[in-house]
């Protein structure tokens, strides 16, 4: 096949909803919209890969020496876990309603559904639902036992859920001695310039040297707003100019990382709708370039927390065009549960590896399934 | 698991067909299906219980008893409900009696505000206003840079006194922007604040300050379609924390079914005003109630795709086609196909208009490995042709077909392949446009069915009137019975047509089949 058939296919689909539309919806319809004017966006999407003379790369240092005494020292990973516990337990509803439940003798039908529609709106998703709570049905009917086992089981379950098995360190070292290189990737909004500025501040807290790229040249001021980022840790941004080509932008950090004999260099990227193919292109083209010259050693998939069973496809999507490797749980402390995640890591075997907590500078740490799972069933 | 509803409920009622009569436990069963579809389709739990108890109590009655096909009947009262829910107030922007017009736009991080506030203004100019952004968002780094520069691609002036990140006071510039406006006589006021979360005190009620300080005319409340069941409690605290008349839905662009519309909608009552679906500043049009409840069904998108062909195609050529379609004016040759194909090349990425189609989901998969520049090559092989061979493929030999193949580029098997399905696509499109009405016939029976039939067709003889008359209203509802009374199985309604099985664009899964 079939590129062939596939436009042969669409023209006539074409034609005839042309057919339809002209004699159905009246040839000339007012427009409510805006007229198609031409875009006045300028971005000029694919340069050349190489960086010419007229786009300079632009290296922002910051002076090591004056810097030292006004660069903030990130926070220690110990006492934000606890921060971590302490965020989640204050908002542990969806643990405590299900206790409630659960507590109530006998558990009837009606019990049952309300455990399933609990678990629904903590956006678990309806399969992992179904078996959950089958396997709940299943242990208290052979175990037996009362509100205080049914804590324990359910507690268990939805532990072997998050699975907490998975390999959840980050992997910041290359091979021989390369730099380890993080490339971060999601949808748009979901926080991924936010949580590589969060990121870095974390590896220099481990007195690493790293260096960041800024691979979003699309979004209007995303670079600098990772220069601020990095301005703020005394971290390197390697930065080109608006609308440039990524891959570009990431092959020279990558290249920056090599040469200073960097750590690690993360690195950046335009947030892109899972189902825009082009874009999707773009960003294995980024891979690819990366890739050149030190492998990736993490592709960090930031998830918002508040996404529905869309996230499953964004992680499906993902996964296929660059391998992802862990995810980044963001705005884990607004309402949302996050029960996302349980679906991600069910159909796709990514672990979560960090949560997002906040808007504060130090607001990330590590996701660990075991306090996760305690902080949401302690009431 | 991505099934659409109309499939699953077409399922459900298989065996079913023919006895005419729901029993109370079919109806249970159908209404776990749309329980589970609008699930999938996040729309939040205590909704669809709501929702469910709507469509049962429905479900139950007359309407769907004598109808021929329950299945059918069934997934129309759940369109229908959607719409009423999703469309219930469907309203514009309430403009100040005294200039200027102020719109704040609040919303979760990330959700969009900021570039909504750019796609707004873009919006509102091109409709003859005047308006001016204000950058009121000081917590994100430099979320006012981005405001800047978005505002100045969009051709509109930007009120941004404060640096950001961290630094200024938004209550401040809000009151600030206010009289700037005036002073400089600008009509509307966009404030776009800081993402915030709805538990944040703090800065909800920061929120509700920069809220007072301005006293909007309009506050929207800013969503991302991709949200989950934590729509409503977001869609709640901000309705307690600020108070908004209206939602703008955003990244609609994306494959998320945006369930969150509907449970918004339903729980806030507060209607759902804009969307934006794009990365282009020009990607932001009005809410359709109708579209959306098709896309949380899964079932396509048939009118944005043709409206967007209207504004492409050009009129006359498309009834000229249309005519030859329909055999009155000549056959369809190669000609009008490559006509065809370059208007559809306007149109955009294939593969975004294939999505639109109802059903599509599935192959989803397939068409993202289409590679969108075979176009060009098929253009390249049509071109290789002499206009005479254009006129009438059917002359088209061995070695016209090689030396085609030679002068484009390509294989003979490659232009043996075109002109193969060349012919089938005529044929099928030849048996459509002759099927007796315009909008293609063969949905099974549906109580209206002769009715919106008509509509259509007596629309045809009236010509190209302009739209805001009750007739085009009529023949729009019309269209869209049509297209809910079709949808399962039959996208463009041609089940019953004698049209070849391999060639039927509306069994998608026959469709992906073919795909491959």
């Amino acid at each position: 096949m079939t590129a062939t058939e596939i436009i042969v296919l669409v023209v006539a689909i074409a034609a005839i909803i042309l057919v339809v539309g002209s004699i159905a919806l009246v040839a000339g319809r007012k427009r409510v919209g805006p007229p198609t004017t031409p875009s006045v966006d300028s971005g000029a999407p694919d340069a050349a890969l190489t960086p010419s003379p007229d786009q300079p790369l632009i290296v922002e240092s910051s002076a090591p020496g004056a810097s030292t005494t006004t660069l903030e020292r990130p926070e220690s990973i110990a006492s934000r876990l606890v921060r971590l516990r302490q965020r989640l337990s204050g908002q542990g509803a969806l643990g405590r309603g299900l206790l409630l439940l659960l507590s109530r003798d006998p558990l009837d039908e009606d019990t049952w559904e309300a455990v399933e529609d609990s678990l629904i709106t903590a956006d678990i998703g309806v399969g992992p639902t179904g078996e959950l709570v089958e396997k709940l049905r299943e242990r208290l009917r052979v175990e037996g036992g009362g509100a205080d086992q049914a804590k324990a089981i359910l507690a268990e379950e939805l532990l072997a859920l998050v699975d907490p098995g998975m390999d959840r360190s980050l992997n910041l070292v290359g091979p021989d001695g390369l730099p380890g290189v993080v490339m971060v990737v999601g949808v748009n909004g979901a926080g991924k310039t936010t949580s590589v500025g969060k990121l870095a501040r974390v590896m220099v807290a481990e007195d690493k040297n790293v260096v960041l790229g800024a691979a979003d040249t699309f979004r209007a001021a995303a670079t600098e707003q990772l220069k601020t980022w990095g301005e703020r840790v005394g971290v390197d941004v390697v930065a080109g100019p608006e609308g440039s080509d990524p891959a570009s932008v990431a092959f020279d950090s990558v290249k920056e990382g090599l040469d200073r004999g960097a750590d690690v260099v993360v690195v950046d990227t335009a947030g892109r709708l899972q189902n825009k193919q082009g874009l999707m292109d773009e960003l294995g083209k980024v891979k690819r370039v990366i890739e050149k010259q030190a492998p990736l050693s993490e592709v960090l998939l930031v998830l918002d927390a508040t996404t529905g069973q869309n996230g499953l496809i964004q992680a499906r999507v993902f996964s296929e065009v660059v391998d992802v490797t862990g995810i980044v749980l963001t705005k884990l402390d607004g309402t949302a549960k996050g029960g996302i995640v349980v679906a991600v890591q069910r159909e796709l075997g990514v672990p979560v590896k960090l949560v997002g907590l906040g808007e504060g500078p130090d607001d990330l740490a590590p996701f660990d399934p075991k306090t996760f799972v305690d902080a949401i069933l302690s009431a | 698991m991505f099934t659409t509803l109309s499939d699953r409920l077409q399922e459900t009622f298989k065996g079913l067909r023919g006895k005419g009569k729901l029993s109370e436990a079919d109806i249970d069963t159908t209404a776990r299906e749309i329980r589970l579809a609008l699930l999938e389709a996040d729309v939040a739990l205590p909704v669809v219980k709501e929702f469910i108890g709507a469509v049962k109590e429905r479900a139950r009655g007359e309407e769907v008893s004598q109808a021929l096909n329950p299945a059918q009947q069934i997934i129309k009262i759940v369109n229908e409900e959607l719409v009423k829910i999703l469309g219930g107030e469907t309203r514009r922007l309430r403009f100040a009696k005294n200039p200027p017009t102020v719109i704040m736009l609040a919303g979760l991080q990330g959700a969009g505000k900021t570039t909504l506030a750019a796609k707004l203004a873009l919006w509102l100019k091109d409709q003859g206003k005047s308006p001016m952004l204000v950058a009121a968002d000081l917590q994100r780094p430099n979320a006012v840079n981005q405001l800047q520069v978005n505002g100045e691609r969009a051709g509109v002036t930007v009120f941004a006194p404060e640096p950001g990140n961290g630094i200024g006071d938004p209550v401040a510039v809000s009151r600030q922007a206010i009289e700037e406006a005036k002073r400089t006589l600008h009509d509307v006021v966009i404030v776009d604040t800081a993402g915030r979360l709805g538990i944040d005190e703090e800065l909800m009620r920061q929120a509700s300050d920069i809220r007072d300080a301005v006293n909007p005319d309009e506050v929207l409340f800013v969503v991302d379609a991709m949200i989950g069941q934590d729509a409503v409690n977001t869609a709640q605290a901000f309705l307690d924390g600020v108070g908004y008349d209206g939602v703008v839905l955003t990244k609609l662009d994306g494959d998320a079914r945006g369930g969150a519309a509907l449970s918004i909608a339903q729980m806030t009552g507060k209607p759902v005003m804009f969307a934006s679906a794009g990365e282009k500043l020009t990607d932001f049009d009005l809410f359709h109630p109708d579209r959306m409840a098709s896309r949380i069904l899964d079932m396509g998108d048939l009118l944005t795709l043709i409206e967007q062909a209207e504004r492409t195609f050009d009129a006359e050529k498309a009834m000229k086609a249309a005519e030859k379609l329909s055999g009155k004016g000549g056959e369809f040759t190669l000609e009008d196909f490559l006509e065809q194909m370059q208007q559809v090349r306007k149109m955009g990425s294939l593969t975004k208009m294939l999505g639109m189609l109802p059903g599509a989901g599935q192959i989803r998969d397939q068409l993202e490995n289409f590679d969108e520049r075979e176009i060009d090559r098929i253009q390249a092989i049509i071109q290789s042709m002499t206009p005479f061979e254009r006129q009438n493929p059917k002359a088209i030999d061995g070695s016209r077909r090689a030396r085609i193949a030679k002068g484009a580029g390509r294989s003979v098997n490659d232009v043996n392949q075109l002109i193969e399905r060349f012919f089938e696509a005529r044929k099928m499109m030849e048996s459509m446009a002759r099927g007796g009405n315009p909008m293609m016939p063969g949905m099974p029976g549906v109580g209206k069915r002769s009715k919106s039939r008509q509509a259509p067709k007596a629309k045809k003889g009236k010509g190209a009137r302009r739209s805001g008359n009750p007739a085009k209203a009529a023949a729009v509802q019309a269209a869209r019975d049509e297209q809910q009374a079709t949808a399962p199985g039959a996208a463009f309604g041609l089940g019953d047509q004698g049209v070849p099985d391999d060639f039927d664009p509306s069994q998608f899964p026959d469709l992906s089949k073919y795909l491959k």
